[in-house]
């Protein structure tokens, strides 16, 4: 390269002392920069593969009926026997119930944020802030608000609808917020066609953008179930950490899930309840990746290019 | 709804507001409805830390709180002093997010510059995916995977505790790594791209461009990202319940001993059997009220950030 | 059209007694400006053989044939999409930057094939400069605007100051920003941003400046002040523009390339260069009907 100090013009006035171009300066800097990226990423992956390789070796053993057709134990003895049946139901119960309240009411938010409001008002633009707030609050401070009001005060104590309420409060965020962008994504002269039609907002809203947004709506929705298909910590506060050998029957039976049978099992110090966690960690990461493939299957198959 | 024939002109009729549309009311009420539900959370979150937090600052000074050294709740001489929490939470954030930052702004360099178009779009769903993965499966990951193989690895005869801040600091690190890349690379790629070509037409290098146009240009968003991630470590529960230990006794002045973090102190303590209204189970809601304003900040911070960096390309 | 006789304009005056006098080669009667006659020395800067430029399988430009002379203003003129941009990229390897982009035949420089495989074309965009359609300062100060091609191309400057001023006064600009250099550029208006870009790219001492219809996105008056703008760097600097706007082709440039879309006989649509000749003779008497046409505004 030129390391010529002259000002502007040099070039052109000095037409002779021009360097060849040919003369390509080997860059290590770029070369070096370059693989450190890629180091970076690798080492990301690396720990992916790495993470997934463990359970599934230290878990082989157990990845067997057993899991899911045995209940589970806190005792060493009987521990060859046993299984997470029971957080299995217990995990279909909270995140079933999860969805039939968080995806109405997360729906319905963006909904009103969306086509709605007019968000030049404070209190909307408040609203709109608070979401973004809530969706940075750590959610075990969400157990605390489940642990405090809900399960004490309004006294539906360590039960399912608690830790299906509380789930629901946490991933609102996050349902709101995918929802918000579906409904963005629909393009305005779609509303504009047909207000000028005669139809009403709901009208507009109901037989034209939602349908548009659904494949958007829909991805997200299976991105916040499976947040909270993972989520243990606010459920360590409402009383899912036990050995519960029954499945749950009922809004108000005792409970337990997925993550915190496996928080359970890690904390047992003998090598088969180690081995029986792990198993049911596998169980758990199929799951989420099988909710995962199908949340990118839906964006990447459905979502319209308008 | 008169009977129109198509083609033929309606016959012509006032437009002054005549008809009224109860359901179009009764829709937007529950929309509205709706919306509330997330107001009301972080009021029922404000309440439900206030009150327990307001009792228990009744009987234990504040000053004691926020100077004390000690953290002994459950023990028999009982100390509410929350600085062993504090620097519990403090070196688990700290080396989480020295090892987050650079790979997660490295991978999202390599991301939006440098990867093609193919690759970004196969690797970027699959850096979401992983930072869907639960953390109690990082937690176990660090306590009986990484944490024997930092042990065996440790230069000196002073070995990490079976639990310990440093392995789950790593844990947590690798967790936030795909949160940061993932936000940084949004950023980075919002950088109108004919900057990059005013950066190439001045004969830059691609580091050049990366390192002088892009994310400077981003930097808003990318601070903004790492502020997120660290928010996320400080607030993280599982890794540190799982991977660190419950210990309380005294400030954790090195990483490789084992301790606790604010939040793995509210599970640990939410696991016993605490009669309500004791002064034990009040300190479930006094350091879950001091976690929720740091993370209360640092996400203020980062949603002024993401909104400062929209500005300048809006 | 152009008033032939426009005088040179006032900035043209502050600008040049502060600047070392130019190559005396330079030096043809300013109000000719589109005499068309060509100027300076004969030396052929670029020279294009044959080029034909692909996006993946869609050939974009074929079979294009020209020579680009030193200190003359160049007007790459036609309908869109019908290459002109293309043709324009391909003289400083910008379309390296397109994935899939391709370039066949020869584009030599002083006789350097550019897509020669040893070719740097990082030391290709320091001596062909680039202003683009929008403005495009980075969002940093005036001065490390400035600053930024020197830096990054690391040239010995002894006094950076200096050389911010230097390109600062060469981009006409100087007056305008001489107390806010260490603003934001993004506070500047369009037609000073796109000055700044002049001058950024003047900051590193390119021979070649090409122009992307850098006029596109301003207000008239802020056009007028970069055409004369341009009119004075072609002193210094040989000059390739493209524009749609054909009385700016003819007010400020020496020499006219036409180019049109043409159909060919797979249906396939491709830019092509039809005519190039002087700017008077593209403009008054051209050699080619479609050129005529196009000038008269019958079609495109």
């Amino acid at each position: 390269m030129s390391t010529t100090s002259t000002p502007p013009a040099s070039h052109a006035a000095n037409p002779r002392h021009r360097p060849s171009l040919s003369q390509r300066r080997s860059r290590p800097g770029e070369v070096l920069f370059k693989l450190a990226l890629q180091f970076c990423l690798l080492v990301a992956f690396a720990f992916l593969v790495a993470l997934i390789a463990f359970a599934v070796i230290k878990g082989w053993n157990r990845l067997d009926p057993r899991l899911w057709q045995e209940m589970p134990t806190g005792a060493a003895s009987r521990v060859a026997r046993a299984g997470v049946q029971s957080a299995i139901t217990g995990t279909l119960w909270v995140i079933g119930l999860t969805a039939a309240i968080c995806l109405p009411i997360g729906i319905a938010s963006a909904i009103y944020l969306e086509e709605y409001a007019d968000n030049t008002r404070w209190y909307n633009r408040l609203l709109e802030l608070n979401i973004q707030n809530l969706a940075g609050v750590p959610s075990i401070v969400f157990g605390i608000l489940g642990l405090g009001l809900i399960a004490r005060v309004i006294g539906l104590g360590f039960t399912v609808i608690t830790a299906a309420i509380v789930l629901s409060l946490l991933v609102l965020p996050v349902v709101i917020i995918a929802s918000r962008e579906a409904l963005r994504a629909v393009p305005r002269s779609i509303r504009q066609a047909s207000y000028a039609l005669g139809a009403t907002r709901w009208q507009t809203t109901w037989r034209q953008v939602l349908p548009a947004a659904v494949p958007g709506m829909s991805t997200g929705a299976i991105l916040a179930l499976s947040r909270a298909l993972g989520e243990a910590a606010p459920l360590i506060l409402l009383g899912a950490v036990t050995f519960i050998r029954f499945n749950p029957d009922s809004l108000l039976s005792s409970y337990t899930t997925l993550p915190i049978q496996i928080y359970n099992l890690i904390k047992e110090p003998q090598a088969e309840f180690q081995e029986l966690a792990a198993a049911a960690i596998v169980l758990l990461l199929v799951i989420l990746l099988a909710l995962n493939s199908a949340a990118i299957l839906i964006r990447n198959r459905f979502q319209k290019r308008w | 709804m008169a009977v129109i024939t198509p083609g033929a002109p309606v016959p012509a009729a006032s437009v002054r507001r005549g008809r009224r549309r109860p359901g179009e009311r009764v829709i937007e009420g529950f929309l509205v409805l709706a919306a509330v539900v997330s107001i009301a959370t972080t009021i029922g979150i404000v309440v439900s830390l206030l009150f327990p937090t307001v009792e228990f600052f009744g009987e234990v000074s504040i000053i004691e709180f926020v100077t004390g050294t000690q953290w002994t709740p459950l023990f028999s001489i009982k100390q509410y002093g929350v600085l062993p929490l504090l620097v519990g939470t403090l070196w688990v954030t700290l080396i989480a997010t020295v090892i987050a930052v650079p790979l997660g702004i490295g991978a999202a360099i390599y991301l939006s510059e440098y990867a093609r178009p193919g690759t970004r779009k196969l690797l970027k769903p699959i850096l979401e995916v992983l930072a869907g993965i639960p953390t109690v499966v990082y937690g176990f990951f660090a306590l009986t995977f990484l944490n024997p193989l930092l042990i065996d690895l440790w230069p000196s005869d002073d070995k990490p505790e079976f639990q310990n801040l440093l392995v789950a600091g790593i844990a947590m690190g690798i967790m936030i790594v795909p949160t940061v890349a993932s936000l940084a690379e949004d950023a980075m790629s919002a950088v109108p791209q004919s900057l990059r070509e005013g950066a190439y037409a001045l004969a830059s290098t691609k580091m050049q461009v990366a390192t002088r146009v892009v994310v400077p240009g981003a930097l808003s968003g990318i601070v903004a990202a790492i502020v997120l991630g660290v928010s996320r470590a400080l607030g993280e529960t599982m890794i540190v319940t799982i991977a660190a230990g419950l210990k309380t006794d005294g400030i954790p002045w090195s990483p490789i001993d084992g301790a606790a973090t604010m939040t793995s102190f509210i599970a640990g303590a939410a696991q016993g059997d605490l009669p309500v209204d004791s002064l034990d189970y009040l300190t479930i809601f006094a350091v879950g009220t001091t976690l929720f304003l740091f993370t209360f900040a640092l996400n203020a911070l980062s949603i002024r950030l993401v909104r400062k960096f929209r500005e300048v390309y809006e | 059209m152009s008033d032939p006789n426009r005088k040179a304009p006032d900035v043209t005056d502050t600008v040049s007694s502060t600047r070392p006098a130019p190559p005396p080669v330079a030096l043809v009667n300013p109000a000719n400006r589109n005499e068309g006659a060509p100027r300076g020395d004969d030396e052929q800067v670029l020279r294009l053989e044959d080029v034909n430029i692909f996006y993946g399988d869609y050939q974009a430009v074929r079979g294009v044939d020209m020579t680009i002379g030193r200190h003359q203003i160049t007007a790459l003129i036609g309908p869109s999409g019908c290459g002109k941009s293309t043709v324009l990229r391909s003289l400083n390897r910008m379309n390296d930057l397109i994935p899939g982009a391709r370039v066949a035949g020869r584009v030599t420089y002083h006789g350097e094939d550019l897509y020669a495989r040893e070719v740097d074309p990082i030391e290709v965009r320091r001596r062909i400069g680039m202003v683009f359609q929008k403005p495009n300062p980075f969002p940093k100060s005036i001065y490390d605007n400035i600053a930024y091609g020197p830096r990054v191309t690391g040239m010995r400057v002894s006094n950076m100051d200096e050389l911010v001023e230097k390109a600062l006064r060469r981009a006409a600009l100087w007056d305008e920003v001489k107390d806010k250099r260490k603003q934001s550029a993004l506070a500047l208006s369009g037609g000073q941003q796109q000055r700044l870009c002049i001058a950024r790219t003047i900051a590193v001492s390119p021979e070649v400046i090409l122009m992307d219809e850098p006029c596109s996105a301003l207000d008239p008056i802020a056009t007028s002040k970069i055409e004369d703008l341009m009119f004075e760097l072609s002193r210094d600097y040989t000059i390739v523009i493209v524009t749609h706007n054909m009385q700016q082709a003819a007010r400020v440039s020496h020499r006219t390339a036409f180019f049109t879309a043409e159909v060919d006989e797979q249906g396939e649509r491709h830019g092509r260069l039809i005519e190039y000749d002087t700017t008077n003779k593209i403009f008054t008497n051209p050699a080619q009907k479609r050129t005529e046409e196009y000038i008269t505004g019958r079609f495109g």
